[in-house]
């Protein structure tokens, strides 16, 4: 017997096993369960995506246990790659929610969420390995409605259930435009298998219309501007564990979909699919980022960075896609895997940073970065594991987001080679773009980490901060360690998600695992060797080290106050704030935020010249939001209004609706024959 | 273009160092010669105005500028006492300043020297006795020179600096 | 294997005249100054000086503080090893391309801004804060200026960028490769810290930039962060020289051609020196908020480059 069926068992069985656990057991044993059984499923899930993403086998399984549903199971490469992630995801959290959810022993409901955590866990397998529409569906709804009921655990903190709401809001309007786009591929029939798709021959409009039915599905649940406005409301509020599994697996479902549709299942299209792909991961980018940066509630700013790494993501994508059209394999299959590099990169350290976000929130009590500070000497290894995270999301060299926008950027300076310098000119901008995303982000995340962790304690809360639990330092390490692993050896891990490129196939066909990473794509040559460059590092900082010793000027620092120009003590009101830290960058993009400004200052009654108090508010609200959103919720509303006619309160109304409805049904099923 | 054309018609301001050359220049040369045993031939000053009327600083920034300039002996100012090899104290120390100037002796990495710049650093001359003074500079930190003169010339100060330097 | 000789010769290079790079600047800018002014190995001393000096730290300040310098210096001698500076090709030009030059140095700035907001002096967070907001706004110019070289070379490869600018000199000439080398001078400008975006010799706490980071900082982990950003200046100088105006840059490794090319370099860096020099006599630093505005006019500069690039190919 093989074991892939095997493994697809154990890791079946054991979310079923812990959701049903979860259900009957509580208190730490509960919890432990839960855990345990998340992790086996998370590391067999993994297992089963190394081994068929490294020995390039494809295994099918079918199932037909419920009576119409016929749900079919095929492990190819990319569902191999995102098997990976999930599993990498999902046993970090599971770690790591053992711990953090003790705090909500009493409070919340910890069956509820236990079991949820292996029901989103396993619906997230099933969903990659999904082989038709019916299974996949099935899949993507359960996955939705258990993120829902985790965001709901903290119901009786303001704003959570608004933000579930939006949340459940939006991903529904997604998957009604995924079973459209479905029904459209497959001529009505659901059970289509996603092989008989791929040869299906469909006319240049249908196409098109599944096409930015897909955007709208998939887009949705990624949150790409203008869709992400429910990411920054229901990331921040849901258990830190939960955010993390959202931001780092959940909405890379979006992904998933749209490299599973567009380019396996309809294999690319014209030069625009591309573009606009291209053209709303450069917007997400850049908008992510800049709304990230005036965000001072730290899970929301890591929510916002979410949408700009999603927004890289389909940079890498839309390229491939671009590329693909041009016919020039190399490149787009270089887009491509830069992309995924990046989903697994983000999927680490996004998840990473929640869990070092979670850890703060669980030790200061807040998640306002003004109320921190000064924690590194409090939560030392919460900040070492959140500094990695933050470097690596700030795509420093030699960690893992660099690799990542590396691959994007050769990608996108192989943009030469199209054949039509005007619809090229889209690359170089893409560029720019993708360079000032990446610079701000540096930018948040010197505040991010700069605020919260460094410097005086802001607030009694931080200075009495503690370490947190061992098993929630081990969620954030198991985390930390693929950031350095995935920066340290690109040449491996490029040829090895070159398998999981739908098509396309590796690459590079001469990348051999070397020391550094060797790119031969037309129109670009670049060559970057992660490990030698950590190396150099590494010993450059030795040298300097072993140069004070042998000149002996190694003597230990004095200790002293901080240099204020002489003032006498020092308080946290005196250090910067992360408000005034993004001021510059505020006035920069006015433009953009149109911040409201609201200055009163109270007089002395005698005279103005006295000043008794002065009041400063200023607030951004996002204008998308606004011109986009405001008046589709009131549609909705009118609409919501005008139906509550039809809800008379009468049960022979009731009856006579439902009699028609029948009616109508079986005529139409009549005539549809 | 005029800016480098007026540039190039004035030419070096700043005095020769010949053998003929007057006491400030042979001055500037002994501080040569002592700072870069001392300091490694760059000394880093941090000037501190403890409660000077500001005619000492006018004279000191006379050491800055293109006459006696003083940065072709690698002494120049600091923005931060961290920097710095020498404080150059001027004025009588006000109460409010006893404590920042303490503070900012306390900020300087070692080795460190003072110089007391103007009657006032040294008596608080004519704010002698006034409510609002501390005391001279050497009543708070402790000083390796003093500088007499009020304002005391450019000349004078490089003295001050000279005397200091010569004492470690 | 002379090829890891020349490499490490010319790490050494880069790091031993950084400094006098950086006297030489001041030494003109006297001059100009109608001053006789330091001679031009001034900073030797200083550096020499601070090495020994005591080392004084906030009692606030946790490792990182003492962890940054070392990171800043190291990240920036990695991207000396890296710029093309003498000869061409290297065995180390497959370490790193142009876009890794620009991360590493990144990277400093990352870990500098992070050390000036770890005393929590309202000073460090200012410089850290104007620090980052000018490295993300200079990004997209140093993007599209590496698009642009990148374009015509066929690679992001150092080596391969100066090789290519050699074989076809004409090239230098053509209006992408300057409009990128205006627009790489105005961030060059802007990443080392000079007039009109940060004045290097204020004293006014008010409108420092780099100088507010490093308030804080003293002796020896001083003088790692004041060589490292002579050092930034130096490989600056020398992308701006190499990649643009490969005059003299060894193809072969022979001590002919290798003495030829320390003296072109110094040739260049004088003549980029005077140009800066007399850049920093004739204008004023610009107001905070007015530096995006110059960093937007690079940003144009640098899309026409590659525009013009893509478009007369």
């Amino acid at each position: 017997m093989a074991v892939e069926p095997l493994l697809l068992l154990v890791t079946v069985a054991v979310y079923a096993a812990g959701a049903g656990a979860a259900l009957v057991l509580g208190g730490r044993a509960g919890r432990a369960v839960v855990a345990a059984c998340a992790v086996a499923g998370a590391a067999s899930g993994m297992v089963l995506g190394a081994r068929c993403l490294w020995g390039g086998v494809t295994p099918a399984f079918s199932a037909s246990f419920l009576p119409l549903a016929d749900l079919a199971l095929r492990v190819d490469g990319l569902s191999a790659f995102f098997l990976v992630v999930i599993g990498l995801v999902g046993a970090a959290a599971a770690v790591y929610g053992f711990g953090y959810s003790a705090a909500y022993e009493g409070r919340y409901s910890l069956r509820l969420l236990g079991a949820m955590l292996n029901v989103l866990l396993l619906s997230l397998s099933v969903q990659v390995m999904a082989d038709n529409a019916l299974t996949f569906l099935l899949a993507w709804e359960a996955m939705s409605l258990a993120a829902y009921l985790m965001v709901l655990t903290e119901h009786d903190r303001p704003g959570t259930i608004a933000a579930a709401r939006w949340y459940l809001a939006m991903t529904h309007v997604g998957f009604a435009a995924l079973v459209a786009m479905f029904l459209l591929m497959s001529a009505g029939d659901l059970t289509t298998s996603f092989s008989a798709m791929r040869g299906a021959s469909l006319t240049p409009g249908v196409r098109d219309a599944a096409f930015a039915l897909a955007l709208l599905g998939f887009g949705t649940k990624a949150g790409l501007v203008p869709l992400h406005v429910w990411l920054p409301m229901a990331h921040p509020v849901a258990p830190s564990h939960v955010s993390a599994l959202m931001s780092g697996v959940v909405i890379k479902m979006g992904v998933y979909g749209v490299v599973r549709v567009v380019v396996d299942l309809l294999g690319g299209g014209p030069a625009w699919w591309g573009g606009l792909v291209l053209g709303l991961g450069t917007v997400s980018a850049l908008l992510g980022v800049l709304y990230a940066l005036m965000e001072h509630d730290l899970k929301r700013l890591l929510a916002f960075h979410s949408v700009e790494n999603i927004g890289i993501i389909f940079i890498g994508i839309g390229a491939g896609l671009m590329f693909h059209s041009f016919g020039l394999p190399t490149l787009s299959a270089l887009g491509l895997v830069g992309g995924l590099y990046h989903t697994i990169n983000h999927a680490c350290f996004k998840a990473l940073l929640f869990f070092g976000a979670g850890s703060v929130l669980h030790a200061v009590g807040t998640r306002n970065m003004e109320l921190m500070g000064g924690l590194i000497t409090r939560m030392p290894r919460t900040a070492f594991f959140f500094l990695i995270g933050a470097c690596a999301i700030a795509g420093l060299p030699p960690l893992n987001g660099f690799v990542s926008e590396w691959l994007v950027f050769q990608a996108l300076l192989g943009g030469a080679a199209i054949p039509e310098p005007e619809v090229a000119l889209i690359m170089p901008i893409a560029v720019a773009m993708l360079a000032l995303t990446s610079g701000l982000a540096a930018a948040c995340f010197v505040k991010a980490f700069g605020i919260s962790f460094l410097a005086i304690p802001r607030s009694r809360q931080a200075e009495h901060a503690h370490e947190v639990a061992p098993s929630m330092q081990l969620g954030m390490a198991v985390l930390a360690l693929p950031c350095i692993v995935l920066g340290l050896a690109p040449s491996f891990f490029v040829r090895l998600f070159g398998a999981a490129v739908p098509g396309a196939g590796r690459p590079a066909a001469e990348l051999t695992f070397t020391l550094g990473l060797p790119l031969r794509v037309p129109g670009t040559v670049g060559e970057m060797s992660p490990p030698l460059l950590a190396l150099g590092l590494a010993f450059g900082v030795l040298l300097i080290l072993l140069g004070f010793r042998l000149a002996g000027i190694d003597r230990r620092p004095r200790v002293g106050d901080t240099w204020g120009c002489g003032r006498i003590g020092q308080t946290p009101r005196m250090e910067y704030t992360a408000t005034a830290f993004a001021e510059p960058l505020r006035r920069v993009f006015a433009e953009l935020y149109r911040p409201t400004k609201d200055l009163s200052i109270d007089f002395h009654p005698a005279s103005k010249y006295f000043v008794q108090s002065i009041e400063y508010r200023s607030e951004i609200h996002p204008w998308f939001e606004r011109v986009l959103y405001d008046p589709l919720v009131s549609l909705c509303q009118h609409l919501g209004a005008w139906a509550r006619r039809l809800q008379g309160g009468s049960v022979h109304l009731y009856l006579m609706y439902m009699a028609l409805a029948l009616l109508v049904l079986l005529t139409v099923a009549r005539w549809g024959r | 273009m005029s800016l480098f054309s007026k540039i190039l018609r004035t030419g070096l301001a700043t005095e020769p160092l010949s053998p003929e050359a007057d006491e400030v220049v042979s001055l500037l040369h002994d501080v040569d010669a002592r700072a870069r045993r001392l300091f490694g031939r760059a000394l880093a000053i941090r000037e501190v105005d403890a409660g000077s009327c500001n005619g000492c600083e006018l004279e000191i920034s006379g050491l800055t500028g293109p006459v006696y300039d003083s940065e072709r002996f690698g002494v120049h100012f600091v923005a931060s006492p961290r920097h710095a090899d020498m404080l150059l104290v001027t004025g009588p120390v006000t109460r409010n300043m006893a404590v920042p100037l303490l503070k900012t002796y306390e900020a300087t990495p070692a080795p460190k020297l003072v110089v007391a710049v103007g009657d006032c650093a040294r008596s608080c001359g004519v704010f002698q006795g006034s409510y609002a003074i501390a005391g001279s500079v050497d009543t708070i930190i402790p000083v390796d020179a003093f500088v007499d003169g009020c304002p005391p010339e450019p000349a004078q100060i490089l003295r001050g600096i000279l005397t200091a330097i010569g004492r470690r | 294997m002379i090829g890891y000789v020349v490499e490490v010769v010319q790490a050494a290079l880069v790091l031993l005249l950084a400094p006098g790079l950086v006297g030489l600047v001041r030494a003109m800018k006297a001059r100009l100054q109608n001053r006789r002014g330091a001679p031009v190995w001034q900073p030797y001393w200083e550096l020499w000086k601070l090495f020994q000096k005591e080392v004084v730290i906030s009692s606030n300040a946790s490792w990182l503080f003492r962890a940054a310098p070392f990171v800043v210096f190291a990240s920036t001698a990695a991207a000396s090893f890296l710029v093309p500076v003498l000869a061409v090709p290297l065995p180390f030009d497959a370490v790193g391309d142009l876009l890794v030059v620009v991360y590493l140095l990144l990277l400093g700035t990352f870990f500098l801004s992070l050390a000036g907001l770890d005393p929590g002096s309202p000073f460090g967070g200012m410089g850290a804060s104007r620090e980052m907001t000018i490295a993300a706004l200079a990004e997209p110019t140093l993007a599209l200026a590496i698009f642009a070289l990148a374009l015509s070379a066929g690679s992001t490869n150092l080596g391969q960028i100066v090789a290519r600018t050699m074989t076809d000199p004409a090239s230098a000439l053509s209006p992408g490769h300057l409009l990128a080398f205006i627009a790489l001078f105005i961030v060059t400008l802007a990443e080392t810290g000079r007039l009109p975006v940060d004045n290097p010799a204020t004293h006014l706490e008010l409108t420092m930039i780099h100088e507010a980071m490093v308030l804080e900082y003293s002796g020896r982990y001083l003088a790692l962060i004041e060589w490292a950003a002579a050092v930034k200046l130096l490989i600056f100088f020398s992308l701006l020289g190499n990649l643009f105006v490969p005059v003299g840059v060894a193809l072969a490794l022979t001590p002919g051609t290798l003495a030829l090319a320390v003296l072109s370099l110094l040739v260049k860096f004088v003549v980029l020196a005077g140009a800066l020099a007399l850049l920093e006599t004739r204008i004023a630093k610009l107001r905070l908020f007015r530096v995006p505005e110059l960093l937007s006019v690079s940003f144009v500069l640098a899309l026409l480059a590659v525009t013009s690039s893509f478009l007369l190919k």
